[in-house]
């Protein structure tokens, strides 16, 4: 069992849990995650470290409630427990030297940018950050982005904080102003999102990594679930990943398998609706 | 007394038959399909057995079980005795009862099967470890011996691992079992369906080395959570059992359409996860009502008929060589082919096909012919030009096999492997690493729980061995 020790709300269901669990905290680098199944019954959750404490033993986790599982996760209290977080799995973030470099986080994706845009700020790169959502209240970690951070920049598909526009807006600006061209960028977000900077910055020779997020179970590499097709060959985001070249990345079957189950969470989220409407009813 | 019969007599008793489910009522249901012996069916076997002088049949058993002891006690209707025998050597003796190759091991050595039928070991095995669970009050409670003050890590909770951690345990050291996922069993549980092996088999199995003082971890990933190197320097002595684990692809187009599995996350979501078999199941499976499984191992086999339990109307085994080559027990191709599955002999996979919206329609296969013996001595199927065909499918399950799972082996630089990754040990299990141990599928690639649970008793007493106890 893993004390939750604390349970924010960040934006619209996306929960920021901070998790007591000593050995993780102490062999998680940036760009791992772990697998974390509420209780029994559940499914078991890939979740992005998105911080640790060694000294205090814990790691903070950030989850985005979208299905019967992810819901449990976050409905669990301070104080209460999570039944099995394991890890960190996938390979750590190969933290570089680039000079300037621009990180890119769409949505939920920048709390699984964070850590990474700090490890590479910490190892002396320049960092110009990037993160957009629908609104401002999707905006979420711009303090602490900026606090290292050369540069953030925000926008928001309604205008309702920073430019009006995606991310790419503002990445295709700094890579024409040759002052502000990164050498590398880091995009993670929704696929469409980290398929359309990958094409941007394509022509241009720029080194991009995006964190994949497939359908995964055990997390080691022993079902295979989690494939995704990178030049042209299968690998296992859980082991080979999460990480990956952009520029090689096949996203239109990743976003495809990513469907596989929507028929059955469309089914648990109505079935769930279904039991409270009758508990209204009869209540 | 009654186990006085001379040889004639043995000879007259004929070999028992196992009773089963009924093919149409335990299709579309997971219980068990062997129900198991009664005690007078039991007791009649037992007595089948001559007690010859040579036991070939104990040295058809990869960990040695005294069968010919265990039967003469069975016999004699002394089941608290038969009871301890097959205990003593053997960790999991109701898993094995259930799971073993006994018609190419135990079974096919014994002298009753030169002319006629072989004991039926594999059943009394069952039957005896059965009775024992439900009367443990009975059994003779053997004193462990004084702590030995040395402390051995497990790296994984499957066959071999529980095997070892209970030998180590039954010598007075203090055991530690570190399992990646969050139960105990490792292929026992994720693998082997609930129809074959129930999973309160296992409880019980665990429960008794609990019993023995051995302590087990889950969600500890030995590789990722903790390194090699720093278990070897917070214990004794170490055992890498961490299984075979990593699917071996087909290859073919098609691979990554909606409703393709590899056998390991099939079984997983339904065994593990209880996907599709307990509706309080978050995890999803997508249920065919046509299934195509390539391979012929028990793997494959146990797939097949998971299929038809999650509802397949159509349910097939497609396999590039014939019956005669197929790996999987006897048994269970009998029991697969009792359930409605059809045998698709000497065909091979070409390619998935799927709809506009990426979702299996087909498995386009070629026949093959057998040409000469290729260099593992079967033989070589050999395509059969302008034969291609499709069948109409939703969901395709690739149970050809799986490779070694280098999450482990990758964190330790020196720790040696063969040329296909698996960890490289001597006749003790004993790796490059001093004080660590190795054995089942991570060494051997994909084999049987029986042959894993040798390893691990034989890792245990050169373990024992090296803490300086007697080997």
């Amino acid at each position: 069992m893993f004390e939750v020790l604390s349970n924010e709300i960040l934006a619209p269901n996306l929960h920021r849990m901070v998790v007591m669990a000593p050995r993780i905290a102490s062999a998680r680098k940036p760009g791992q995650f772990v697998i974390v199944r509420a209780d029994r019954g559940e499914e078991r959750i890939p979740l992005t470290i998105g911080d640790a404490d060694q000294a205090a033993g814990t790691v903070s986790l950030f989850i985005q409630a979208i299905g019967a599982s992810t819901q449990r996760i976050v409905s669990t209290p301070a104080g209460g427990h999570l039944r099995d977080v394991a890890g960190p799995l996938g390979m750590p973030t190969h933290i570089g030297q680039w000079g300037r470099v621009a990180c890119l986080g769409g949505g939920v994706g920048t709390a699984v940018l964070y850590p990474l845009a700090r490890a590479l700020a910490e190892a002396g790169n320049r960092v110009t950050t990037i993160i957009g959502g629908r609104s401002d209240r999707y905006i979420i970690l711009a303090d602490e982005l900026a606090a290292f951070s050369e540069r953030l920049l925000v926008t928001t598909e309604d205008g309702s904080l920073g430019r009006q526009g995606f991310v790419t807006l503002e990445l295709a600006k700094l890579i024409a102003d040759p002052e502000h061209r990164p050498s590398a960028v880091f995009a993670i977000g929704p696929v469409p999102m980290m398929k359309a900077v990958a094409e941007l910055t394509r022509p241009h020779g720029i080194e991009t990594v995006v964190s994949l997020n497939p359908i995964m179970i055990d997390g080691t590499g022993m079902c295979g679930g989690c494939r995704v097709v990178i030049g042209g060959e299968a690998k296992f985001a859980c082991v080979d990943g999460p990480e990956f070249d952009g520029h090689q990345v096949d996203f239109d079957s990743l976003k495809d398998r990513l469907t596989m189950y929507q028929g059955h969470e469309e089914r648990a989220r109505h079935a769930a609706t279904d039991c409270r409407l009758k508990e209204v009813a009869n209540g | 007394m009654a186990n006085d019969l001379t040889i004639q007599e043995r000879l007259a008793i004929g070999r028992v038959h196992m009773p089963e489910l009924a093919p149409e009522i335990r299709s579309r249901n997971f219980e068990e399909v062997n129900r198991g012996l009664g005690r007078e069916e039991a007791v009649r076997e037992a007595r089948r057995c001559i007690q010859c002088k040579h036991r070939p049949c104990v040295d058809g058993c990869p960990v040695g079980v005294s069968i010919p002891e265990f039967l003469d006690a069975l016999a004699a209707e002394n089941l608290p005795e038969a009871a301890r025998i097959l205990q003593g050597d053997n960790a999991l003796p109701a898993v094995c009862g259930r799971v073993c190759p006994q018609e190419s091991q135990c079974e096919a050595k014994c002298v009753r099967g030169v002319k006629g039928e072989p004991v039926a070991i594999g059943y009394l095995e069952r039957f005896v470890a059965d009775w024992a669970m439900g009367n443990a009050a009975e059994l003779p409670k053997s004193a462990l011996p004084p702590a030995s003050g040395k402390r051995v890590a497990v790296v994984g909770c499957g066959p071999a691992g529980l095997t070892a951690a209970g030998e180590l345990a039954r010598q007075g050291h203090a055991v530690t079992i570190f399992e990646a996922l969050h139960d105990t069993g490792g292929v026992l549980r994720y693998g082997i369906p609930e129809f074959r092996l129930p999973k309160e088999i296992i409880d019980v199995e665990v429960a008794r080395l609990l019993d023995v003082g051995v302590t087990i971890e889950c969600n500890v990933i030995v590789g990722k959570t903790m390194t090699i190197h720093q278990l070897r320097d917070q214990f004794d002595a170490l055992f890498i059992a961490n299984g075979a684990g990593l699917p071996t692809m087909l290859n073919i187009p098609g691979e990554n359409l909606k409703g393709v599995y590899s056998a390991n996350e099939f079984l997983t979501r339904v065994n593990l996860m209880e996907a599709g078999r307990n509706p309080d199941s978050a995890t999803p499976i997508i249920q065919g009502r046509q299934v195509a499984v390539i391979g012929g191992g028990n793997t494959a086999m146990d797939c097949v008929r998971t299929a038809r339990r999650l509802g397949a109307e159509r349910a097939l085994i497609v396999y590039r060589r014939s019956e005669a080559e197929m790996p999987a027990r006897v048994e269970e191709i009998k029991h697969t082919k009792e359930e409605g599955v059809e045998f698709a002999m000497l065909t091979a996979p070409l390619e998935i096909v799927g709809d506009w919206e990426g979702w299996v329609t087909a498995l386009r296969c070629q026949k093959m012919e057998l040409g000469p013996p290729d260099e593992s001595g079967r033989r070589k199927p050999i395509a059969v030009a302008g034969s291609e065909y499709d069948i109409p499918v939703g969901v395709v399950v690739n149970a050809v096999g799986t490779r070694a799972n280098p999450l482990l082996t990758a964190t330790a630089p020196d720790l040696e492997l063969n040329q296909w990754g698996n960890i490289a040990v001597d006749a003790g299990g004993a790796t490059s690493i001093a004080g660590a141990f190795a054995g089942g599928d991570i060494v051997r690639g994909g084999a049987t729980v029986i042959l894993a649970m040798g390893d691990g008793k034989r890792a245990a007493a050169a373990i024992n061995g090296y803490l300086g106890g007697e080997a």
